[in-house]
C-alpha cells in the first residue's frame, strides 16, 4: 500500500476524507489554533482586549507570587489526590460487587451511574442545600433531636475541601464503576475457572491476576479522572464559589476572573497556559503508555 | 424657565419620532427588589416615549455580568444599550471604537451644565467625546443600623463607628451579629473602601487613592486603617450569607445590628416597609469624615449598524438624564440624581442627607474612576483573604502597597 503514489494514496477512500475534512479543519483551528493563540498572547502586557505588546515572562513571575494562585494549586492538588484515589478504588470495588452476578444489576448499575448524568452546576447545587446548616443534613439531625449536632463543611476553611469531594465523589464514581465493569467483563472466564481450580480465594485473583490484566482500563480512567479534575470549576462555583475567604478556589476560577473580571488578557492566559501544562504532563505518559509501549509488551 | 424649554424639547424629539416605535435590548445587573422596581421605571419611561424597552436582566452582581456584555459587544452580538460602572470598565471597548459617541445628544442636552457633580461627565467623557449617560450617583460609605437592636438593649443608637465598636460587645451578649458582611468578594472590598476614607480622612485618602502618594500608603494612617479593619472583622464573626441582600436583611429583621454597604441598601429597607431615622439609621462616611464618593451607574451604547436603532439610542440617552425619569429612577433606587436642578422632596432621611452632602462639595471620584480593574481586582483578593482568614493587619498592609505600586 505504501508503495503507491502519493496522488493514489489521497484519493483512495476520497469521500470519507471529505466527509473528515471538516473536523480535521475544526481541530486545527479551534484546537490547535486557539491554544497557540493563548500561549502566545501569555506572553503579552493585553488588557481587555488582545495586543502584540510583549512583556517577557512578566505575567508568569505575577502569577506565581500570586498568594491566591498559590492558594488554589495547593487546593487542587490535594482535592486531586484524594479524589483520584478515591473515585478509582470506590469505583472499583462498586464494579467487582456488581460482578458478583448478583441480581438486579441493571437496576443498580443504572441508579449508581446516574449521577454522572447531571451536570457539575446541578450535583454543586444540590449538595450545597444538603451541606447548608440551615436547610440541609446540619438542620435535619437537629429537629430530630440531637441540638448541638454541627456539620456546615462549606463554612469552614479546614473543612471545605472535603464538602467539594463529597459531591465530586458521587458524581463520578458512578462513571468509573462502569468502566472498570466493562474491564472486568472484558477478563476471560476461563481465567477465573483456572483460578478456581488451583484454589486461589477470589480476593487474591482480583489484586494479583485481574487487575494487572487490566491495567489498560486503569490507566485511561487514570487520565479521564485526572484531567477531569485539573479543570475543576463549575462545582466550585456552584458550591462555595471560592470561598470561605480564598479556601476552596482553584486555578480554573483564578484564569476566569482575570480574563474577565480583572479585565486582565496576559494574566488569565498565562494562568490557563500553566493549566494546560499540567494537562500535558497527564497526557504525555499516558499516550507513551498507550501507543508507544504496546510493542514491548 | 430654561428648565421648560429643556423638558419641551426632550418632548418634542420624542413626540416626532414616536411613530417609529424601535425596540432596544438593555442589559443591566439591576435584580434586587428595590433595584428591580426601579428599573421598571426606566422602561416604563422609555415605553411611554413610543419605543420598547427590551429587558435583559442578568442575575448575579456586575462581577458575573459584565463579563457577558463585554463578550457580546466583541462577539458581535451586541445589545441596544447596557449598564456599566462609570469610569474605567469600558475605557478599552470605547478606545477600540465599539461604543457610539453621543457628544451630540449630550450638546443638545446640554449635559456640561446639567450634570452634577461634574466629575460624572468627566468619567463618561474619552479624548473630548462623551460616550456614556450617567443615570445615578451612588456612595459605598455608609453604615445601616438597626434601631431595634439598641432600643432592646437600652443603649442610645451609635452615631458613628467608634461608637458602634464600643456598644458591639453587648450586641454579641444579646446573642446578635454586630455586623452583617455577606461573603460575596466585593463586599469585603467595599467594607474596607469605607473604613479607609472614615479613618484615614480625606487628605490622606486623595494623597493615596488621587496622586497615587505611596509613602502615605505605607504610613501611619494607613496603619490605622487596617487595624480598624482586622477589629471590624471581629465584629462580622457568624454572618454566614452570601449576597449583600441577605445580609441588608439580618439588619432589617433585626438579626445583626449594623452593616457597611453602599446606599443602594436604602432600597431593601423601603421594600421593607422600614423608614429611615426611626426604624434604622444610616451614618455617610460611617458617621466619621461624611465624604461620599460619587461613583455610580452609567449607560453605554455599543454601536449598531441600524440607523433607526441609532437614533433609538439616542433617544434613549437623552432620556435617562431627564430630569423626571432621574426623580423617579433615583426615589425607587435610593441613589442620588445626577443632577442637582431636581425636586427631590420626596426623599427621605437618608437621601435627603446624601443630598446635601452633594450639594457641600463633600465628594470624591470613586475607585472605578482612579484604578484599573486589574488592580482592584487584585484589591479584592487580598481583601477576601483578609477578612476571611486571621491574617495580621500589617501583612495585609505591606500586601496592599505592594499592589498600588504595580498600577
Amino acid at each position: 500500500m505504501a508503495s503507491k503514489p502519493l496522488s493514489a494514496r489521497l484519493t483512495r477512500n476520497l469521500n470519507a476524507k471529505i466527509a473528515a475534512l471538516p473536523m480535521i479543519i475544526t481541530t486545527l483551528v479551534v484546537f490547535l489554533g486557539g491554544t497557540i493563540w493563548s500561549v502566545v498572547y501569555s506572553f503579552t502586557g493585553s488588557k481587555l482586549l488582545p495586543k502584540l505588546k510583549w512583556v517577557g515572562l512578566k505575567q508568569y513571575d505575577r502569577l506565581w507570587s500570586n498568594s491566591r494562585w498559590e492558594i488554589s494549586i495547593e487546593n487542587l492538588f490535594w482535592y486531586g489526590i484524594f479524589a483520584l484515589v478515591l473515585t478509582i478504588a470506590i469505583g472499583f470495588l462498586l464494579a467487582v460487587l456488581l460482578d458478583q452476578k448478583i441480581r438486579f444489576e441493571d437496576t443498580f448499575r443504572t441508579i449508581l451511574l446516574y449521577p454522572f448524568a447531571l451536570s457539575f452546576i446541578v450535583t454543586g447545587l444540590v449538595w450545597q442545600w444538603l451541606l447548608n446548616p440551615e436547610m440541609g443534613i446540619q438542620h435535619i439531625v437537629r429537629s430530630m433531636g440531637w441540638e448541638s449536632f454541627t456539620f456546615d463543611p462549606l463554612y469552614n476553611p479546614d473543612l471545605v475541601l472535603i464538602g467539594l469531594l463529597m459531591a465530586g465523589l458521587w458524581q463520578g464514581t458512578g462513571f468509573v464503576m462502569c468502566i472498570m465493569l466493562a474491564g472486568l467483563r472484558g477478563i476471560d472466564e476461563d481465567i477465573w475457572k483456572a483460578a478456581r481450580v488451583d484454589g486461589i480465594p477470589a480476593w487474591k485473583t482480583y489484586l494479583r491476576v485481574v487487575i494487572p490484566m487490566m491495567r489498560p482500563v486503569f490507566i485511561t480512567t487514570l487520565v479521564i479522572v485526572a484531567a477531569g479534575i485539573i479543570k475543576l470549576y463549575d462545582l466550585v462555583v456552584a458550591m462555595t464559589s471560592g470561598g470561605p475567604g480564598n479556601a476552596s478556589q482553584v486555578p480554573a476560577m483564578y484564569v476566569y476572573d482575570y480574563l474577565f473580571q480583572a479585565q486582565n488578557l496576559g494574566q488569565g492566559l498565562a494562568a490557563s497556559t500553566m493549566m494546560l501544562l499540567s494537562v500535558l504532563i497527564v497526557l504525555i505518559p499516558w499516550a507513551y503508555l498507550e501507543f508507544g509501549g504496546k510493542k514491548h509488551a | 424657565m430654561k428648565l421648560t424649554t429643556k423638558l419641551l424639547a426632550a418632548t418634542a424629539i420624542v413626540s416626532a419620532t414616536g411613530a417609529s416605535a424601535t425596540d432596544l435590548e438593555v442589559t443591566h445587573w439591576w435584580t434586587s427588589g428595590g433595584e428591580a422596581a426601579a428599573v421598571a421605571e426606566l422602561a416604563k419611561a422609555f415605553d411611554a416615549s413610543g419605543d420598547h424597552w427590551v429587558d435583559g436582566a442578568i442575575a448575579g452582581s456586575g462581577g458575573t455580568a459584565r463579563p457577558i456584555m463585554i463578550s457580546r459587544i466583541t462577539g458581535g452580538d451586541p445589545m441596544g444599550a447596557t449598564q456599566f460602572n462609570h469610569g474605567q470598565q469600558a475605557l478599552e471597548l470605547v478606545e477600540a471604537g465599539l461604543m457610539l459617541d453621543l457628544t451630540d445628544v449630550a450638546e443638545e442636552n446640554n449635559w456640561e451644565e446639567v450634570i452634577f457633580p461634574k466629575s460624572l461627565l468627566d468619567a463618561c467623557t474619552v479624548d473630548g467625546r462623551v460616550y456614556c449617560a450617567p443615570v445615578n450617583i451612588h456612595s459605598p460609605e455608609w453604615l445601616w443600623i438597626s434601631n431595634k437592636v439598641y432600643e432592646d438593649l437600652g443603649l442610645p443608637v451609635p452615631q458613628n463607628w467608634n461608637e458602634f465598636v464600643e456598644s458591639a460587645p453587648a450586641v454579641r451578649e444579646a446573642g446578635k451579629v454586630p455586623l452583617a458582611l455577606g461573603n460575596q468578594p466585593w463586599q469585603a472590598n467595599t467594607a474596607f473602601g469605607a473604613i479607609q476614607v472614615a479613618v484615614a480622612g480625606l487628605e490622606n485618602w486623595q494623597a493615596v487613592n488621587m496622586d497615587q502618594d505611596l509613602d502615605v500608603a505605607a504610613g501611619d494612617a494607613y496603619a490605622a486603617v487596617f487595624e480598624a479593619a482586622a477589629a471590624a472583622r471581629e465584629l462580622a464573626v457568624g454572618s454566614n450569607v452570601q449576597d449583600w441582600n441577605q445580609a441588608t436583611n439580618l439588619v432589617i429583621t433585626d438579626q445583626a445590628a449594623g452593616q457597611i454597604m453602599g446606599d443602594w441598601a436604602q432600597g431593601e429597607f423601603a421594600v421593607a416597609g422600614e423608614v429611615a431615622g426611626e426604624d434604622y439609621t444610616c451614618l455617610p462616611g460611617l458617621g466619621l469624615n461624611a465624604y461620599l464618593s460619587t461613583g455610580g451607574d452609567a449607560f453605554y451604547f455599543p454601536k449598531l449598524d441600524d440607523p433607526e436603532q441609532e437614533a433609538a439610542q439616542k433617544r434613549l440617552a437623552a432620556l435617562l438624564v431627564s430630569p423626571e425619569v432621574q426623580v423617579a429612577f433615583n426615589l425607587k433606587k435610593g441613589s442620588l440624581p445626577i443632577r442637582g436642578d431636581v425636586d427631590l422632596s420626596e426623599a427621605n432621611d437618608c437621601m435627603q442627607k446624601g443630598l446635601e452632602l452633594l450639594a457641600s462639595g463633600n465628594v470624591m471620584p470613586s475607585g472605578d474612576m482612579l484604578w484599573t480593574p486589574d488592580t482592584q481586582k487584585q484589591v479584592e483578593d487580598l481583601m477576601v483573604e483578609f477578612w476571611m482568614s486571621d491574617m495580621p493587619a500589617a501583612e495585609a498592609h505591606e500586601r496592599w502597597v505592594e499592589i498600588l505600586s504595580m498600577d
